[in-house]
């Protein structure tokens, strides 16, 4: 029971930062500007692709600083040609045009690389066991991962709170018009902040791409948990966006462990539903088996009870 | 050209000779259905076998065609969706296909065999003939049977009769673990492994049933972290495509050391996931595999030539055994009516480079030899170019691989 729970707890804690790692860059782009950016996980797959391709040019270690660099440029390019002209028709035009990129990079993605996974390995400098717990043992790319989500969420922190550039970006977002009067350049700002956000998901995409597998569909498997994160910690907070990662990773993975359901609990309160009542098939999912959807149940109890999220500033 | 022959004998041919101007001479005869996904998470899958059943129909229609007549294969993208392949059905009735193919998910097969029966019923002397190459649960050649539907792959049950008979012999084996996807074809594993394994080894002790949502878990720690805290000695998973690949990667980062019995380990990727780790201990229950026979089949050799590359690795030898089959069946026929064709497949025998194969006349499904085979180093053909191959463990000749059905089919008169 005790090494169920431990490892249960750092398989939770894994999760919860590899949440955070993939929602960091939608943190600053949707939760502090205010753009509803449906392509950012088509942005982290495309890192992926690089960091793959790259590694196989170049080694690991430099694919790991190039794909972030070439997904902020893109993103910058994204924002500056793009995004800035559908901006002023409000937030149906940025939907409809994000929405729309994500299917072009789909494409473009699919034609370079095509539609079978490619076969991106974890790369040998971090492939070994770095530790055992209880027998099984701890990766070390899990280990580089959740470093790197750390050092995102200390990056975001001091660069939001405690520069200046932080405090013009948040003002931004509030108060376009005042800002651009006091003389600071907004949509100069816009585009540093898009492009950053996009250079997170890059880099979140060099680690994510060989934990999960890179290939055309991985923009959606992880495209809507990426905003469960961002809308159940709150809009406009970064510690929020941590927060409810690390909760869904530990109640999504407690979830998996538990072989109970419903009806066992029921009946442990002394309630027995008949076998032959339409209720006994679906108080019988086990809770196990119903794991996946905690992340999306939490979203709509949210919603419901607290629209602005765990710590948001405003509401979604 | 059998439309024309026939209104030749009805005396219009000036509208025969104008169908045959309309359509030009490059106009296939025998017109062939494929509905699989060919867009979405399983297009490679999909677009694998489309490539397989195309290259088998050209060596047909090389070889002089399907009595006379081409061969031609139509493709419609269904996304492994049963509505969806219902309208792509409709489509392909409309442009005069009479046989239709489709193999990945058993969901789509319940729904075509369907539909196929009820177009049947209802337009006589037009019938279409349904194959699938890779549809197992086992309830379509059992109570969802009908005359229409001819399976090509061997059943979940067949495949787990297998399985199990290998486990039966390792008295190694203690505890067993199973984790299936949550819809048809996993319970049906999952089924057929709990009752097979109570009666051939009473004393194995199930030690976990899981069941997880099809392709939506993106990590599979917590599942393996239970595997282990289970104390199971051996997994049996169906699992295919990402869910196969990504639960073997949970496993190995985490040091698990069991043996896992699968049905998909040979899927795309999953041998270069796990690797060394995966050597004795990762096996597959298939109808094939690259050391089956000492050399490569000729015809695996002049796919790989066709379409080189790692993601077009040769997957579907009983495309081979169906093309093969179909044709010598239309061949026995003297005709390319589906109906005919379909009463010269039932009960047909062929013999195939891998043993006697037969179309079983009262339900309709295949039986082949299987391989229960385990991945190891040093084989001749190795997969993905990992240096890692499949080595036979135990083949089961065909007539073994038989189970007992409760097919009641209606046979046109």
């Amino acid at each position: 029971m005790l090494e169920l729970v431990t490892v249960s707890l750092l398989n939770g804690v894994v999760y919860g930062l590899l949440l955070f790692m993939l929602s960091s860059g939608l943190t600053l782009i949707f939760s502090m500007m205010g753009v509803l950016n449906f392509a950012h996980a088509s942005v982290f797959m495309v890192g992926a692709y690089l960091a793959y391709q790259f590694s196989r040019w170049v080694g690991f270690w430099p694919a790991l600083a190039i794909a972030p660099l070439a997904c902020g440029l893109a993103g910058a390019a994204i924002e500056r040609f793009g995004l800035r002209r559908v901006h002023a028709h409000g937030h149906v035009a940025e939907i409809l045009f994000t929405f729309g990129l994500a299917y072009v990079i789909e494409e473009l993605v699919t034609m370079a690389w095509g539609r079978n996974a490619v076969s991106n390995n974890v790369p040998a400098a971090v492939d070994f066991p770095l530790f055992t717990v209880f027998g099984s043992t701890f990766p070390a790319y899990k280990g580089l991962m959740m470093a790197i989500s750390v050092a995102m969420f200390a990056f975001l922190f001091v660069a939001l709170k405690k520069t200046r550039i932080g405090l013009v970006i948040q003002a931004a977002l509030t108060h376009p018009r005042m800002v651009s009067a006091l003389g600071h350049d907004v949509p100069g700002v816009f585009v540093l902040v898009f492009a950053v956000g996009s250079a997170l998901a890059g880099l979140a995409g060099v680690i994510g791409g060989f934990m999960l597998l890179t290939q055309p569909t991985l923009a959606h498997a992880i495209g809507p948990i990426v905003f469960v994160v961002v809308v159940v910690g709150g809009l406009g907070s970064l510690s929020g966006a941590l927060i409810a990662s690390m909760l869904i990773g530990i109640l999504q993975t407690f979830a998996v462990a538990v072989d109970y359901s419903l009806l066992d609990a029921l009946r442990a309160g002394g309630v027995v539903v008949a076998r032959g009542s339409p209720w006994h098939e679906l108080l019988g999912v086990k809770l196990a088996t119903a794991a996946p959807i905690v992340p999306y149940l939490l979203l709509v109890l949210m919603l419901i009870v607290r629209p602005r999220g765990l710590l948001g500033t405003r509401d979604a | 050209m059998s439309g024309c022959t026939r209104a030749v004998a009805g005396g219009s041919l000036s509208l025969c000779i104008a169908a045959a101007l309309v359509a030009g001479p490059a106009v296939a005869d025998v017109k062939v259905a494929f509905i699989d996904p060919l867009s979405g998470g399983a297009a490679s899958t999909g677009i694998l076998a489309q490539k397989t059943h195309q290259f088998y129909i050209d060596a047909i229609n090389a070889a002089g065609g399907l009595n006379g007549e081409k061969l031609e294969l139509l493709s419609y993208d269904n996304k492994v969706n049963p509505q969806e392949s219902l309208i792509q059905l409709k489509r392909a009735l409309d442009e005069g296909a009479r046989y239709v193919v489709q193999g990945n998910g058993s969901g789509v097969a319940l729904a075509l065999t369907d539909a196929v029966q009820k177009h049947n019923e209802r337009n006589p002397g037009k019938e279409v003939l349904f194959l699938n190459y890779a549809a197992v649960d086992p309830a379509l050649t059992n109570e969802k049977c009908t005359f229409w539907h001819f399976r090509f792959d061997a059943d979940a049950d067949m495949k787990m009769a297998a399985m199990t008979d290998v486990i039966a012999r390792d008295k190694k084996i203690q505890k067993v673990y199973l984790i299936n996807q949550d819809y048809s074809f996993g319970k049906a594993v999952a089924a057929a492994a709990g009752k097979m394994l109570a009666e051939k080894r009473p004393d194995i002790k199930v030690v976990g049933d899981e069941l997880h949502p099809l392709q939506k878990v993106n990590d599979f720690s917590p599942y393996v972290a239970k595997i282990k805290a289970a104390g199971a000695d051996t997994v049996i998973t169906g699992n295919w495509s990402n869910d196969m690949v990504l639960l073997i990667k949970a496993g190995k980062d985490a040091g698990l050391k069991v043996e896992w019995d699968t049905y998909y380990g040979g899927s795309p990727g999953a041998v270069t996931a796990i690797g060394e780790a995966g050597v004795d201990t990762l096996k597959q229950v298939s109808e094939w595999h690259r050391n089956a026979t000492p050399e490569l089949d000729a015809s695996v050799a002049a796919f790989a030539k066709r379409f080189p590359g790692k993601e077009n690795e040769y997957a579907y030898w009983r495309a081979k055994t169906m093309w093969e089959m179909f044709a010598a069946a239309a061949k026995k026929a003297q005709s390319n009516d589906p109906v005919k064709v379909a009463r010269a497949l039932e009960g047909m025998k062929m013999a195939t480079p891998l043993g006697e194969v037969e179309m079983r006349a009262d339900n309709h499904q295949i039986l082949q030899p299987l391989y229960v085979s385990t991945l190891a180093k040093g084989v001749k053909y190795d997969s993905e170019d990992t240096g890692l191959g499949w080595k036979t463990d135990a083949k089961v000749d065909g007539k073994a691989t038989a189970l007992p059905t409760t097919c009641k089919m209606d046979r046109p008169k």
